[in-house]
């Protein structure tokens, strides 16, 4: 019966480093460091001291501790563990549960002792890989470490250049600020004259035009006067103006007697000198007659008006409008400011066109030299203002830019900082993922598709004692149903600074593995890093 | 310009219905009400009164076997033929089908696992009205009245269901059309349709005199949204009414999202039978779901009956509870299906626990499943690859909490076509099986029916070379919208094509597979994406009969096929384990189902205890729910409640939405991980119990979880109770389903019972409300005074590494210091236990203060290293000394410890062999 397990005593044979053997006795599953609490044929007290029993219950396959520390070597207890000594590799506790459960545990295969599982010593060999790793781990993380003092060195320089550089601005923003000033008062009192004499030229342009026109109305009045005379008595009157139903005041479509008589001034018929007044009264609405005559006639002109409504309409900025609407449905944020500069250019002639039709025969003479001169002096003095205005606007931006990574949180060292506006990729098989530090990370397809973004750079989200182990991107494009998309990005310790791995453990959150010297913690000498693991 | 912009304004259309399908529940304009669908609503339309059928009592036959007889149609004078049959076991059959159909109509096939067995049928009397038979016993007796047509089953002078006594009797007989002109007309020119109808219709309407049978909108094709549905054979509907006096509770007629009692449909839609995937299905309502099984459950304090109405087309079930004639409380129901024939099962019981034997007769008993499968399975969409599966695996290692399968979700095969694996992620699947084997550990894959449709993809080339996929109307093969794309699906109805796919299943056919890689069928209602109400349609065709005379029974037959294939690759030597969302009458006898995709919500939590309670008095036993629920997001608190109360439910599976974030039980902090450990590990110590439960359900036929009224069928206030119930007889489980709980009140049943609190042996009397208050960890379970349950208390990484472990029993005293219970071992695994009868199986006694374990099966026999470590005896008082006896006449003393407090006496490793004879003297 496989319960009847005598007090097993395991004797064990552990190699020291030295070669020396020692032999020591203890119950089964006990570690070295609570041998004196299991002695043998003494009454055992539990660990917790709740109860005392013989010794021949220790390990008798039946739970009596409630801490389960009579049973270290059995799995009687749901709460024991059982202590592999794994010599030539790490000594270790498993929970007593897997102890004869016919799975291989301990390396030093003593947690199979009655399952009848074959197990093999691997202890050797696994103490042999993980010394292996541990060397190649230690080489990587000295090696690293070096770099890091690189780092950090440099971007201690880096970081007093951008001090330094700050500060060299902050002295040529002073001197710019002054130069606007004075430019700005060159330019103003440039300008001065500059307005006078343009609206003097202005003002005499207008006075000149005021003439043309009137006397383009003269000419038009006689024309038409020539032409309502219908019987060329030298009068027109009610009835020869009444043809004209577009000068009909209350718009009803028929122009009666009184209405007509009413635009005649209450005269019957009116000469020529009183027709100045009356056709003051509907020069606006007045249409030619030569224009209205041809036999096909009362549409002619709005045929025309609604023909250069039509092609307003359909060749230029109206679908301009509209296509300018589709790219921002369709490109959203992204080509903005492509599309902005294209508007500009397409809308201004269109806008011009009617006024255009004017000035043909009412364009303003240039400038008499005089005034161009002042106007010349001006524009130069605003050039320079603008030169100088937009100087200091890089300055700040400059400033701004250096203060803000100046700012940023690139470690206690600032060993991070060589990050800073770099990209590093890794492909796999279906995406080219980009993981760019502090900034964002992304995702684009290698067949074809447009890329998605998996964060912004959120903040150093590392446990406690290692903050600056984990980076968070957060806020990247929604999912459906889902949040949006985050990234965690793991830093382990390399040589090179190079993304690792992706994966998607969770829906849409990313999780990124990325090596950089950065993270390399000052080594532990070799023989430290092998030995500190081992009981031994 | 226009283009683009209906296309923008479809695009937001579109994003628009995507987002009220989620944030509303189930979209119920997908599927139909009764009156959508045409043979319903002309059913339903018929009202209670004067039956239009005579039985003809001159053709009555009676042979040794049964009774037939024609009845008649009085309006259009056609015959239909009764046939009446005793069978063995306290049951009577009625099929009614037509005398001469023009074709042959559809009779289920291989759901009755034999052909019932009949008993002699004797005339009683007989005149020119009424033919009395007798049923055997003193006073059972059949009565069979000629005119109106009805039938009613009596016991002595109490009527205990009457047939068609409302006279709802319909039966459509099949015809030829009699407008076929108008038909061609109508294929010919489309448009011409509508006027053309409607000069039918006008037609009609003036001959409507003249003619006996008018065609009624619907009979001929009906349209649901876009889809149409040719309808060559025309009307086939049947319908039949059943009253029962005396009962005011129902039960039954799975799969509905809605409480353990049926309600009245009056009013409202009647419950639906038609596999369905219902896309985030709403709770408490009638709505067909993934599965049907069509058999109703009627109880009263007196006497509990059965109606199995064995059909497999579109059914609807109107169940009206009312006063019946002279105040006695009546339960009418009132069956109708889309084509087939009657063909009734009446259980007549009288016994919760005579109806379930009498139902397993007919479609058999649940399979035993193999021990590993009642443990713990962890399942997501998607384990996204190996290095996933084996940190996941490592996980639970790493927290100490147990589990013995791992499934993977249609992700991991190579584009939804299934037996294959994506090679990227899973480019070593034999490796990941063997890593999973070395833990004593097994794996699922999913396999749906749904095939895609891809000359480079063998499983598609073969069963359309082969000739095995459901043809379209037109006879091509049928296509739909599945995960794949373009999809076929094999016509599983074809012995042929079964066979076929179960050799797929060989470890040389389905590359990557191992002994311990098992199965999962979901989708098989079966589910098309763009068909109508979200599945096939109705006149696709299998051989020579439509998928409307077959839809309820495709699941079953998927999962039939798949079961077949597990036991067939390890040479008829392995159990298999199977689990499929579709099922039907007789779908026990394949494996487990689950309750489909039910969502991250307190109420589905609840819903899941009447969900598998409903099942489980219809046969099917190992039923789950989703622990966690599947779409949406469970707050912590939630997730641990759905532990708790799945590790009390026979089937205890984790699963969650691919959108949804991680939930292994390890990401929600320290102390709920905890919380989620406990539960698990309760599971695993009472894993025994629960083989036990599925031993005898597999002999049996009695629920695994059990309604209370099962147990205490005279304590009317067990009726409807559906928030706790019974793991076989001995334990009683009420899960804590409300948020912030800080109490719960659970039902003890039984007068003069005795209850033990499984947690701090508190021990409460029956026959009252218990209040109990609960925290985080509380899960409310009873121990019944009279039971001995066997649990092993040493919970190990999975149920395989704790075969050989020891014992502890616990053996809680009724009020008169008895108690009794059973063991059973087997090899967990294989089928030795029948073929070679390698099993032990003992009772476990309590009785004048001694404890002993006597051999219930003496010719059978299993060598177990199990022994009993404890003995825990609750109710106890404290004995002077103990010993043990052992069959080789050995005596000694047995060290015990008693807690007066509790009054639980503990018996120190008495250290007997679980599979002997001894016997626990206390003096």
């Amino acid at each position: 019966m496989s319960c009847a397990l005598l007090l097993l005593l395991t004797s064990l044979a552990l190699a020291m480093g030295t070669g020396t053997a020692v032999e020591i006795q203890r119950p089964r599953g006990v570690p070295q460091s609570k041998r004196q609490f299991y002695e043998e044929n003494k009454p055992f007290t539990c660990l917790d001291g709740s109860s005392t029993i013989p010794f021949d219950r220790v390990n008798d396959d039946y739970c009596d501790c409630k801490d389960g520390s009579d049973e270290p070597g059995t799995a009687a207890c749901p709460n024991g563990s059982f202590h592999c000594t794994n010599a030539g590799f790490r000594p270790a506790f498993i929970p007593s549960s897997r102890i004869n459960d016919g799975i291989c545990d301990c390396c030093d295969t003593t947690d199979e002792y009655n399952s009848g599982a074959t197990c093999q010593n691997t202890c050797r060999e696994m103490g042999r890989k993980e010394r292996e790793s541990l060397q190649i781990m230690a080489e990587i993380t000295k090696e690293g470490f070096l770099l890091k003092q690189q780092l950090i060195h440099e971007a201690k320089r880096g970081q007093e250049d951008k001090r330094g550089k700050l500060t060299e601005l902050k002295g040529s923003k002073k001197g710019l600020e002054g130069k606007v000033e004075a430019l700005r008062t060159v330019k103003e009192t440039a300008e001065d004259p500059e307005k006078e004499a343009k609206e003097r030229h202005l003002k005499s342009w207008e006075e000149q035009k005021e003439l043309i026109r009137m006397e383009k109305d003269k000419t038009r009045m006689a024309e038409a006067f020539l032409e309502l005379d219908d019987d060329a008595d030298g009068y027109v009157s009610v009835a020869e103006l009444q043809s004209h139903l577009e000068l009909d005041p209350d718009s009803d479509g028929s122009l009666t007697e009184t209405e007509t008589q009413g635009l005649l001034g209450g005269e019957g018929k009116v000469d020529t000198s009183t027709f100045e007044t009356v056709w003051s009264g509907i020069k606006d609405k007045y249409l030619s007659e030569g224009l209205l005559d041809p036999p096909a006639p009362v549409e002619t002109p709005q045929e025309e008006e609604s023909r250069d409504f039509v092609s307003d309409h359909d060749s230029d900025h109206y679908p301009e409008d509209y296509a300018g609407e589709e790219e921002d449905v369709e490109d959203d944020d992204e080509e903005d400011d492509d599309h902005d500069e294209e508007e500009e250019e397409k809308v201004p002639p269109t806008v011009q066109t009617p006024e255009k039709r004017e000035d043909d025969e009412l364009s303003m003479p240039p400038y008499d030299t005089e005034t161009q001169s002042l106007i010349d002096a001006a524009q130069k003095a605003r050039d320079d203002f603008d030169e100088a205005e937009r100087a200091l606007r890089e300055v700040d931006d400059q400033m701004k830019n250096l203060e803000k990574e100046i700012g940023f949180d690139f470690g206690p060292s600032a060993e991070f900082a060589y990050l800073y506006s770099q990209c590093y990729e890794l492909s796999t098989s279906e995406y080219i993922y980009r993981l760019c530090p502090f900034n964002r990370v992304s995702q684009k397809p290698k067949f074809g598709g447009s890329e998605t973004n998996l964060g912004l750079w959120g903040q150093w989200a590392g446990p406690e004692e290692n903050l600056y182990s984990v980076m968070k991107y957060d806020h990247g494009q929604g999912c459906w149903q889902g949040p949006n998309r985050s990234t965690t990005v793991k830093l382990t310790c390399g040589k090179e600074t190079v993304v690792t791995s992706t994966s998607e453990p969770s829906r849409c959150e990313y999780l990124m593995e990325f090596t950089t010297p950065a993270v390399c913690q000052e080594p532990a000498s070799l023989d430290e890093v092998l030995h500190g693991h081992t009981e031994l | 310009m226009a283009s683009f912009i209906e296309r923008m304004y479809l695009y937001r259309v579109l994003v628009l219905s995507v987002f009220l399908s989620i944030t509303q529940a189930v979209d119920r304009s997908n599927f139909k009400t009764c009156d959508q669908s045409a043979f319903c609503s002309r059913q339903r339309a018929m009202k209670p009164g004067q039956t239009s059928y005579t039985a003809l009592l001159e053709t009555l036959e009676l042979s040794d076997s049964h009774l037939t007889v024609q009845l008649l149609n009085n309006n259009n004078k056609v015959l239909l033929l009764l046939e009446l049959y005793r069978l063995q076991g306290n049951m009577t059959r009625v099929k009614i089908n037509e005398l001469k159909p023009i074709k042959p109509r559809y009779e289920v096939p291989d759901v009755l696992i034999t052909d019932p067995p009949t008993e002699l049928m004797s005339v009683v009397a007989q005149d020119e009205h009424r033919v009395v038979l007798s049923l055997g016993g003193e006073d059972w007796r059949l009565i069979l009245s000629a005119q109106p047509f009805r039938l009613d089953i009596m016991e002595g002078p109490q009527v205990l269901l009457s047939l068609n006594s409302r006279g709802l009797l319909a039966f459509e007989q099949l015809r030829i059309r009699k407008d076929t002109k108008s038909q061609t007309d109508t294929e010919e020119a489309g448009e011409k349709e509508d006027t053309e109808k409607h000069d039918k219709e006008k037609v009609s309407e003036g001959e409507e005199e003249a003619e006996e049978e008018v065609d009624q909108p619907g009979m001929w094709e009906e349209t649901f949204k876009t889809h149409a549905d040719t309808k060559p054979n025309g009307p086939s509907s049947i319908s039949l009414d059943f009253s029962l006096p005396g009962v005011e509770h129902v039960y039954g007629i799975p799969e509905h999202a809605d409480g353990l009692r049926l309600k009245n449909t009056d009013g409202g839609d009647p419950y639906r039978l038609y596999n369905l995937d219902v896309f985030q299905y709403e709770l408490f309502n009638p709505m067909a779901l993934y599965g049907a099984v069509p058999v109703l459950l009627s109880h009263n304090t007196h006497r509990t009956m059965g109606l199995f109405w064995l059909n497999a087309a579109e059914t609807w079930v109107d169940v009206s509870s009312g006063q019946g004639s002279s105040e006695v409380p009546q339960t009418d129901v009132r069956w109708i299906s889309e084509s087939g024939i009657i063909d009734v099962f009446i259980m007549l019981g009288p016994r919760p626990n005579d109806v379930f034997t009498q139902y397993s007769s007919l479609t058999g008993t649940q399979a035993f499943p193999p021990l590993s499968s009642l443990a713990y399975h962890q399942c997501r969409w998607n384990y996204n690859d190996q290095e996933d599966v084996s940190a996941v695996d490592q996980g639970f290692d790493e927290h100490d909490i147990p589990y013995d399968f791992i499934w993977l979700d249609i992700e991991h095969t190579d584009g939804k076509r299934y037996f294959t694996w994506d090679n990227n992620k899973f480019p070593q699947p034999k490796d990941m099986l063997q890593g999973l084997l070395d833990k004593r550990r097994k794996m699922v894959t999913i396999v749906d029916p749904h095939i895609k449709v891809d000359s480079s993809y063998k499983i598609h080339t073969e069963i359309r070379s082969r000739g095995y996929y459901i043809k379209n109307k037109d006879g091509g093969d049928y296509e739909g919208w599945c995960w794949p794309g373009n999809a076929g699906y094999p016509d599983f109805t074809n012995p042929e094509m079964r066979k076929w796919w179960a050799s797929m299943f060989a470890y040389d056919q389905y590359e990557g597979s191992m002994e311990n890689l098992y199965t999962w069928n979901d989708m098989n209602e079966p589910s098309v994406f763009n068909g109508p109400e979200v599945t096939m349609h109705k006149d696709a065709l299998h051989g020579p009969w439509e998928h409307r005379d077959i839809h309820n029974l495709y699941g079953f037959y998927v999962q039939m096929a798949t079961a077949e294939g597990q036991i067939q690759r390890s040479g008829g030597l392995e159990r298999p384990f199977v689990l499929t969302r579709a099922f039907f009458a007789g779908s026990q006898r394949y494996g487990a189902v689950w309750t489909g995709d039910n969502a991250a919500e307190w109420g589905h939590l609840k819903m899941s205890i009447p969900m598998c309670l409903s099942l489980g008095l219809v046969g099917i036993s190992f039923c789950g729910a989703d622990v966690g629920g599947f779409f949406k997001t469970p707050s912590a608190e939630l997730l641990v409640r759905w532990y708790q109360a799945g590790a009390y439910q026979p089937f205890f599976r984790a699963h969650a939405h691919l959108d949804t974030p991680r939930r292994e039980p390890w990401l929600f902090g320290p102390d709920n991980t905890a919380l989620i450990r406990e539960a698990v590990r309760q599971r695993y110590t009472l894993l025994p119990y629960w083989y036990l439960q599925f031993y005898h359900a597999q002999r049996t036929g009695q629920p695994v979880m059990r309604p209370l009224w099962v147990e205490y069928p005279e304590d009317i206030a067990t009726f409807s109770i559906d928030n706790e119930f019974l793991i076989g007889r001995d334990l009683l489980v009420h899960p804590v389903t409300d948020e912030r709980s800080s109490g719960v009140t659970a039902y003890l049943p039984g007068t003069g019972e005795v209850w033990y609190d499984v947690h701090t042996f508190q021990r409460h009397d029956g026959a009252q409300n218990l209040s109990i208050p609960v925290t985080m960890s509380s899960i409310p379970v009873f121990q019944r005074g009279g039971s001995i349950i066997c649990r092993k208390n040493r919970v190990r990484r999975s149920s395989s590494c704790m075969e050989n472990d020891p014992y502890t029993l616990y053996v809680a005293l009724d009020s008169q210091g008895k108690a009794e219970g059973e063991i059973y071992i087997d090899d967990g695994h294989t089928f030795k236990h029948k073929t070679d009868k390698q099993f032990i199986h003992r009772r476990l006694s309590f009785t004048a203060n001694s404890l002993s374990s006597s051999d219930l099966s003496p010719d059978s026999q299993f060598p177990t290293a199990s022994w009993v470590e404890q003995v825990n005896i609750l109710g106890a008082q404290k004995p002077d000394a103990v010993t043990l006896t052992t069959t080789d006449g050995g005596e000694s003393s047995v060290e015990f410890a008693f807690d007066p407090d509790t009054a639980v006496l503990t018996l120190r490793k008495p250290g007997v062999n679980a599979g002997v004879n001894w016997t626990l003297h206390l003096r």
